[in-house]
């Protein structure tokens, strides 16, 4: 696995967090030489943590999408290899493309076997081209759709991991039918028989996200976002600027909490203190709980049910008078 | 009315200037309110015609720059009649378009937005809705009922662009959801006429959850094995295009519509290359396999019926039962079928 060896880099709001660490070094450093400074570094120590703890529990959505766009938040294959170092990769949509963007595995975690597919953002900046910055295309959807029909087919339950600022919006893109690709993975994989769970690990992106985010229950990271349009793009329509991003988060309510309280999602999965990138094992393995949990519950019902079941959770979506 | 009042006008002088004699009998009341009268219809007739005025009676097309007569246009079901250009056309004139004299019957006319997420950008949401409404004299941006197309029963929505962008929010998803169970329910076609912007931002995530919402229902409605058409007019995009627009069992575009998922400046902003000139119109779509046909606007209702006429199930093929009667209609047509 291809854990972060680096410090985490720190974001815009953590530079508090960042020059105090610094000095907190320095502070070390010299500690060898005098040894009476001891009792400084210690309450350096203190009020960092203070920070800390003051810092991210008051985190406005804005921040909360600068942590979803991490780049050194874990990724779809990331988590896959925690969870399972054995899993296999399954490429290609059958019909001329093998998109970068959509990972396809088949997994085992906690002896339950399942299909997973997920958005995947790359690393390096060759990865990130080869991903295309984590924004499929047609045909990765339809990678998607061929795997969720093979697990229909085998009756294996669905994982869906998202992680994307949305479909690619592209001249080919077009040309192939996105939102043909996008529409037609909703309504399959509304009426498939098997259990299907979606985590938003990271960003979840409109349609693009949408496109494998028709499941029985959905998850969310805690920092992860959730929106109808990047808030670049609803700052720029709506308030026609861009600086008006912040207010544009804020007026989405894209984060995980608020869509919990909107009872869009089940369940909002707890980050180690400042993100997933601050340590991985631990985000995987809360992810991992409550994905498990999840689908024991869900692996309970009959195939009829389980369709019904996540049919019926959308139906309710929607709020008029 | 203008003309009307000029007519007025020039009488009232006509009588003035006539009685003058008289004037010294006339009541000294009754000229002073036949002055002020004059006044009033002089004020009037000073106002210059305002370009709406104008734009209610004649409009100019968009591709060839013909001025047409709006009378004209719309009994040409607002298609120029010089080149063919489509007008956008709202939800009322769609509906007496397609659906047969009197027998659209409306499904939850009175079906409004909520404001869920108490969004305000520049201006409160709810502010936006009922300027919306008042512009459009619609409640929502989709209008759904029953009704029938050549005699032929079936479930009709159309969206109209003008109010809201045609953006779905609940309200669109709700309404386009009911229809397609309504449609299930009575084993009728199910007709789809879009025209949108995309999702409402200003509903959140409950915008985008109306795409699964109503692809959700269409799964179920295709398993019944029911016939879906879509129809996709000037202008398609976003939400609508990647959920139910594209659904069809069959999908049909009108001429020169343009249909995407993402908007050109947004594709151009991207990739930063220029776009060929009929990017995302109804006819590139044609040509890249998205779309069965492009339709002018004169042949839909016509192409409608037909479709709907040939999926119609013959009467002889529904034989489950085994009464004698059944046996005896179900024999006969078979061999009808083939001569």
């Amino acid at each position: 696995m291809a854990t972060v060896e680096k410090k985490p880099i720190p974001l815009e709001f953590e530079q508090p967090l960042a020059i105090l660490a610094q000095n907190m070094e320095a502070l070390e450093k010299q500690l060898s030489d005098n040894p009476e400074l001891e009792g400084d570094l210690e309450r350096m120590q203190d009020q960092y943590n203070s920070l800390k703890r003051s810092l991210y529990s008051n985190l406005r959505p804005i921040d909360h999408l600068a942590i979803a766009r991490h780049p050194q938040r874990p990724y779809t294959r990331d988590y896959f290899s925690t969870w399972d170092p054995g899993w296999v990769e399954l490429h290609g949509d059958r019909k001329g493309v093998d998109d970068g963007a959509m990972v396809g595995a088949l997994l085992e975690i906690d002896g339950i076997k399942m299909v997973a597919v997920g958005t995947q953002k790359g690393r390096t900046l060759r990865d990130k081209q080869h991903c295309n910055f984590g924004m499929p295309q047609p045909e990765g959807y339809r990678k998607a759709l061929r795997l969720f029909h093979h697990a229909n087919k085998f009756h294996l339950p669905i994982l869906c991991l998202i992680d994307t600022p949305g479909a690619y919006p592209g001249l080919s893109a077009e040309e192939h039918n996105q939102s043909q690709a996008i529409a037609e993975n909703l309504m399959e994989l509304a009426g498939v028989t098997v259990p299907v769970v979606a985590a938003v690990t990271g960003e979840g992106g409109s349609g693009g996200a949408l496109a494998i985010g028709v499941a029985n229950r959905i998850l969310m990271l805690e920092h992860s976002v959730y929106s109808v349009i990047t808030p670049e793009g609803c700052a720029s329509i709506l308030w026609r600027s861009n600086d008006k991003v912040s207010e544009a988060c804020q007026a989405m309510k894209m984060t995980a909490k608020e869509i919990l309280q909107l009872g869009v999602i089940d369940q909002v999965i707890s980050e180690p203190l400042g993100g997933a990138h601050h340590d991985y094992q631990t985000a995987a393995e809360n992810l991992k709980k409550a994905i498990v949990s999840q689908m024991t519950e869900l692996m309970k019902l009959s195939p009829e049910q389980v369709r019904k079941d996540r049919q019926d959770k959308f139906r309710r979506f929607g709020s008029f008078r | 009315m203008r003309i009307l009042l000029s007519v007025l006008l020039v009488a009232v002088i006509c009588v003035t200037a006539h009685h003058m004699e008289e004037l010294e009998e006339m009541d000294l009341k009754d000229w002073f309110a036949s002055r002020q009268k004059r006044k009033e219809i002089q004020e009037v007739i000073k106002q210059p015609l305002t370009t709406d005025e104008y734009c209610a009676l004649w409009k100019q097309c968009f591709q060839c720059r013909e001025l047409l007569y709006t009378r004209d246009l719309r009994t040409n079901l607002d298609v120029c009649p010089k080149c063919d250009y489509h007008f956008r056309v709202g939800a009322l004139d769609r509906i007496e378009q397609l659906a047969d004299e009197g027998s659209f019957d409306e499904l939850d006319a009175d079906m409004r937005s909520s404001d869920p997420l108490t969004f305000f950008d520049t201006e409160a949401y709810v502010k936006r809705q009922d300027e919306a409404t008042r512009k459009s004299g619609l409640r929502e941006a989709v209008l759904t009922g029953l009704c029938r197309i050549d005699g032929h029963e079936a479930a009709l929505g159309c969206m109209d662009f003008g109010h809201f962008g045609g953006s779905m929010g609940s309200v669109v998803g709700e309404k386009v959801t009911r229809l397609t169970e309504a449609a299930m329910e009575r084993n009728s076609p199910l007709i789809v006429v879009s025209s949108s912007g995309g999702a409402r931002m200003q509903e959140g995530i409950l915008s985008l959850m109306q795409m699964a919402k109503t692809s959700s229902a269409l799964k179920s409605f295709a398993d019944s094995g029911n016939l879906y058409i879509s129809i996709l007019t000037e202008p398609t995009f976003g939400g609508v295009t990647a959920s139910f627009a594209m659904l069809g069992d069959f999908i049909i575009a009108e001429p020169g519509a343009r249909i995407g998922f993402a908007g050109r400046r947004v594709i151009e902003q991207t990739i930063r290359q220029k776009l060929p000139a009929d990017f995302q119109t109804a006819e590139y779509l044609l040509k890249h396999g998205q779309v069965d046909m492009v339709v002018s606007r004169n042949k839909l209702k016509e192409t409608l019926a037909r479709l709907i006429a040939f999926h119609k199930p013959a009467p002889q093929v529904v034989s489950g039962k085994s009464d004698k009667s059944d046996k005896k209609i179900s024999g006969e047509p078979s061999t009808a079928g083939r001569t």
